[in-house]
Order: C-alpha cells, then sequence, then structure tokens
C-alpha cells in the first residue's frame, strides 16, 4: 500500500504523531516516478535535490508550531506554466525549453507558505493549447488506465502523474477544461474555481479572460483543501476578485437534501456515449437517494460554445503569444538577418504547430474587417451562454452532466483533425465562457476499463456547493477507490 | 469556395510574424478554413442588442498607488537572454 492511498488529512495525522516523517513521503514518491515514469512519463522536470532538502528542513520542524499546517509537507507536482524561481519552466514549449524564471507565481507563493513540496514540473499541451497532451514539444504522456490512451489535456501530465501515484496531489490550469477533461479521463478529481477566485500572475497566459489555476486530487476532501491554500485577492493580479474565501472543508457533510439538480437535455445529445450518459444516470440516482432532486432543464446556447471559446481563446492567445519574440528570454533562431526575420524565425522554428494555428486563427479574427463578425460576435455569443447559467441558477443548487462525451481515446486518433479534437471539449467550455466553477470527479467505467467523469458545475463563487454535492457522491460511490494496474 | 485564400494566410502571418513554406500555407488555408466556416455557425444568432462580454464578472479596474518601486535586478533579468551584452539585450541591426 502506498502512503499517498491515505488522504491529506491522514497523512498530516502521521505526521503529527511522527509515524512517518516528510522524508518518508518526498521518498514515497520518487520512488513510484522511478517505477512507473518511463510508461506515464507525466514530468518534464524533476525538483528532486530540492525537494529532498526541503524535506530535511520540515523534519526537523516536525512537531512544533509550524508543521500545524495541514498541507504541511505533502508532496506536489506542478503543470509546467506556472513559474516556479529556479526551477525550469517551459510551457511544454522549446520556446522556453531553458526558461529559469526569476520569480515564483502567486500560487507557489502560497504553497510555499502552506510548507508544500514541489516534486517537478507536469507535462502539458504546449501553452495549455490541446485535450490530449499530443502536442507537447517534449513527449506525450500516457493514461495510466491504458498506456495506449491519451491522458486529456492540456493538464495531462498533471492529472496522470496523480492517477499514477507520483504525486499526492497536483496544480493543473483550465482554459476551456484542462483540468475537468483530464481528471475525468484519468479517474481523479479537477476542480476549475470561479474565474477570479484563485491568482493568475505567473500563470503564463493563454487566454486571460478564461485561464484558472486548479486542484487535481484523489479525493474531493483534498481538493479542497488544496483550493483553500491557493485562493484569494492578490494585487499582482487585476483579475483576482476581492471576495471572501470561505472554509471549503465546513461544506463536506454529505448532506444534499433538499438540493435542486438541474440536467441540461444538451449535455445528454448527439456525441455522448451511452455508457457516458448511463453513469449520469446511475450519480442522479444516488443523488436522489440521498435527498436530493433533478430536473431536466436547456442552456439553449450550449451548442455555440466550442466556436465561441475557440474564436475568443485564439484571439487572446494571438496577442499573448506575441510576447515571445526571442528577444528578452526563450529560444532565438541562429539564422535571422534582420530584426522582423528574428522574430518571425524565432517563433517558426519555436512554436509547435497547434500552437501556430491558433496565432493564426486569433491574428485573422482580429484582423481589420473581421474584428466585428468573429471577435465580436463571439463575444455577443458568450453574453448569451453566460445568460443561459444565470438563467438556471434562478432555480436551481447545481448543473449536472458528463465531462466529457467519451473516456479517454487513443494517442494519435484525433491529433490530424483539429475540429474533432475541439469537439472533445464541448461539454466543458461553456463552464469557462460563463466564469462559473465546475467539478469532474469519478462516476463509473466505461466497458473497456477507462475512467468516466461526472461534471458538477455552480453559481460564480459557489465552489462551497459544488463541493458538498461531490462529496456526497463520492461518499456514497466507490469509483474514487480504484487504481489504475500499472 | 473557399474563404481563405493563401494569399490570405500569407498576409495573416505576416501580421503573426510567423512563416510558412508553400505546403504549410496550403495546409493552414484548408484547416482555418473549415475552423472559420464551423465558427460562422454563430451567424445563426441574433444578437442584435446583445452586448459583448469581455469580462465575466463585474469588476472595478484596480488601481495602485503612484509610488515608484524598485525593478528586477539586471543580471537576474538578463539571465534568460538569449544575447546580451553591457547589461543590456542585444539584437541584429535595426537601423542601416
Amino acid at each position: 500500500m502506498s502512503l499517498f492511498d491515505h488522504k491529506v488529512s491522514e497523512l498530516h495525522e502521521l505526521l503529527h504523531k511522527k509515524e512517518i516523517t516528510v522524508t518518508d513521503l518526498v521518498d514515497e514518491s520518487y520512488k513510484r516516478i522511478g517505477a512507473v515514469e518511463d510508461q506515464v512519463k507525466a514530468f518534464l522536470t524533476l525538483n528532486e535535490e530540492s525537494a529532498r532538502q526541503k524535506a530535511k528542513e520540515l523534519d526537523a520542524k516536525l512537531g512544533t508550531d509550524e508543521s500545524k499546517g495541514l498541507l504541511f509537507g505533502m508532496p506536489i507536482g506542478i503543470k509546467d506554466n506556472i513559474v516556479t524561481k529556479n526551477l525550469r519552466t517551459t510551457c511544454g514549449s522549446k520556446i522556453l525549453e531553458n526558461f529559469d524564471p526569476i520569480y515564483d507565481a502567486t500560487v507557489m507563493n502560497k504553497l510555499h507558505s502552506a510548507e508544500t513540496v514541489t516534486i517537478g514540473k507536469l507535462n502539458m499541451d504546449e501553452f495549455a493549447m490541446g485535450s490530449s497532451t499530443e502536442n507537447s514539444g517534449f513527449q506525450k504522456t500516457s493514461n495510466p488506465w491504458n498506456l495506449e490512451t491519451v491522458p486529456g489535456g492540456s493538464s495531462g501530465g498533471s492529472a496522470a502523474s496523480v492517477a499514477a501515484g507520483e504525486v499526492l496531489f497536483s496544480l493543473g490550469s483550465d482554459t476551456g477544461g484542462s483540468i475537468r477533461q483530464p481528471a475525468a479521463f484519468c479517474g481523479v478529481v479537477g476542480l476549475k474555481p470561479t474565474y477570479g477566485r484563485v491568482s493568475r500572475f505567473g500563470l503564463v497566459a493563454f487566454a486571460s479572460s478564461l485561464d484558472q489555476i486548479g486542484p487535481i486530487t484523489r479525493t474531493v476532501e483534498d481538493n479542497a483543501y488544496l483550493l483553500q491554500a491557493i485562493s484569494g485577492l492578490d494585487a499582482n493580479d487585476s483579475t483576482s476578485a476581492n471576495v471572501e474565501v470561505p472554509n471549503f472543508a465546513e461544506a463536506l457533510t454529505g448532506d444534499v437534501k433538499g438540493l435542486r439538480i438541474a440536467v441540461p437535455k444538451e449535455y445528454l445529445g448527439e456525441g455522448v456515449s451511452e455508457e457516458t450518459k448511463q453513469s449520469v444516470m446511475n450519480a442522479l440516482k444516488v443523488l436522489e437517494g440521498l435527498g436530493a432532486t433533478w430536473d431536466e432543464v436547456s442552456l439553449p446556447h450550449s451548442k455555440y460554445g466550442v466556436a465561441t471559446y475557440y474564436l475568443l481563446a485564439s484571439s487572446e492567445a494571438s496577442s499573448n503569444l506575441a510576447r515571445f519574440d526571442g528577444v528578452r528570454y526563450g529560444y532565438r533562431s541562429p539564422n535571422a538577418e534582420n530584426l522582423v526575420d528574428l522574430y518571425k524565425k524565432t517563433r517558426s522554428e519555436g512554436f509547435g504547430e497547434e500552437v501556430k494555428r491558433r496565432i493564426m486563427l486569433g491574428t485573422f479574427a482580429l484582423s481589420s474587417g473581421y474584428y466585428d463578425a468573429y471577435y465580436i460576435k463571439a463575444q455577443q455569443a458568450r453574453t448569451l451562454i453566460k445568460k443561459d447559467f444565470e438563467d438556471v441558477f434562478e432555480n436551481y443548487d447545481v448543473i449536472i452532466g458528463p465531462t466529457t462525451p467519451t473516456p479517454a481515446f487513443k494517442i494519435g486518433e484525433k491529433i490530424d483533425d483539429p475540429l474533432t479534437m475541439y469537439a472533445n471539449d464541448i461539454l466543458t467550455i461553456p463552464v469557462n465562457l460563463a466564469g462559473v466553477p465546475g467539478i469532474s470527479v469519478p462516476a463509473g467505467f466505461a466497458s473497456n476499463g477507462l475512467p468516466l467523469g461526472l461534471q458538477i458545475i455552480g453559481k460564480h463563487f459557489d465552489e462551497s456547493t459544488v463541493y458538498r454535492v461531490a462529496h456526497a457522491f463520492e461518499q456514497a460511490t466507490d469509483f474514487h477507490k480504484q487504481k489504475p494496474g500499472l | 469556395m473557399s474563404r481563405i485564400s493563401k494569399e490570405e494566410v500569407k498576409h495573416v502571418a505576416h501580421l503573426a510574424r510567423l512563416e510558412f513554406s508553400e505546403q504549410e500555407v496550403e495546409k493552414f488555408a484548408h484547416q482555418l478554413d473549415a475552423i472559420i466556416g464551423f465558427a460562422e455557425q454563430l451567424n445563426e444568432l441574433d444578437t442584435d442588442n446583445v452586448k459583448p462580454t469581455s469580462h465575466v464578472l463585474d469588476m472595478k479596474n484596480v488601481l495602485r498607488e503612484d509610488k515608484s518601486v524598485k525593478g528586477l535586478p539586471r543580471e537576474e533579468v538578463l539571465k534568460n537572454a538569449p544575447d546580451h551584452q553591457d547589461g543590456q539585450v542585444r539584437v541584429p541591426t535595426i537601423l542601416e
């Protein structure tokens, strides 16, 4: 049995009683990485020397007041688009292959205060653009449940590392489903917080109005603790929200009596596999048994989510990625003769194909003559999608549906067909466009043995209710106890 | 009919400071055309009098006190620069 079969609260107790040390936890992590990483390939950079040093320092504090924090000594993996001081941060891109940040992201500062131990940086689709982690500039990560299949994307490394037992938990980022979709594919718990709940300072920007950092964990309880640690207003991020951070753990009561659930008919429509629909219906039965009620509702503009997302996200990406020009940091082409040539060669040699495709789409959508027809139109569609959610939330506490239309697909299966790949995010994208929180929790297995995810969506800043429902469902089922036979 | 010509791809590539081989231009013309075609389903929506949303929350602009603060140390900032000399980033000649 692995130490990581325990929840954070149990490990905290063991540390407190000095039955284990932080060094034991860090050993557990690197031992498992040594055993499975050549198959899973979740990590881009390991932080072993620093992590072991840190573990020693923390062990010296065991039993003192300084070790009272719940996350004290817990081993964590970090998606490689979150900057970490003096620890290589590549964003999965050749253009940042040797980038060594000189400051920490706000979430890292918060984790340092909580005394977690950073085990390493996790693989991802280049600049978080993708649904399979196949777009990484360095390696393809495998799904621990079946190495022939993708772990999902773009936080594929973050989800796979937790599912494979390499770290206790990890951070990912979610722009159109990049935490929830890989969490569903890998059978773990992944939350995208309300936009503004967590500071984006130090998260390499993809689409600034959608990106949000969030926790990936084994259990809902661990997820709540990790979100607690990274939430809050940040003077360095003008989009972080000045709202109170509640005690999320207080929501984990198991009680959902009288809770009103909305199930959008669009989320159980065409393209969603029978097994996926069945897992959602089973989940609704479980929640009904606990005293909740549910009705079918409509989010009529759902079908426009994917088109809206690709126009807006690509437009913002084309602007954000302009900073990669080979001048101040990152790769620089050795073949340039003048400055414009330097920009063009650096970017063309440094960026991968999917990133270039989105920069092209975004530049097109923002260019003179097309701006109103594409960019403004998409911003208006976003208003309608957001209003769909607001209308439903007038009468319901949460919205429930599948996280993805199908379980994980095979590596290579969709990579040459961008539109089919994009359609994979159809159930997660509207949540980002509306800015509301959403979680994916394990909800069963397809007949091929691959995990299925249940998505629970809440009102703005109501992560507590999302956690309440997710925890009640988790406690009533044992899907989260299953582990890949790796 | 193709919405996006090869010439248009080249023009957008120049704006985006990217360059492509003829083969890539052809491929991007097809793919972008398909994606834009897909995006045009938004034309089905009646958006007269619909306000565009650029930010999902009602937020006020944030200002900080107008006070000078120390910048990052120069050596640190230049640590990641691909080419630098005498404390400055070096680039190819801009003026002839």
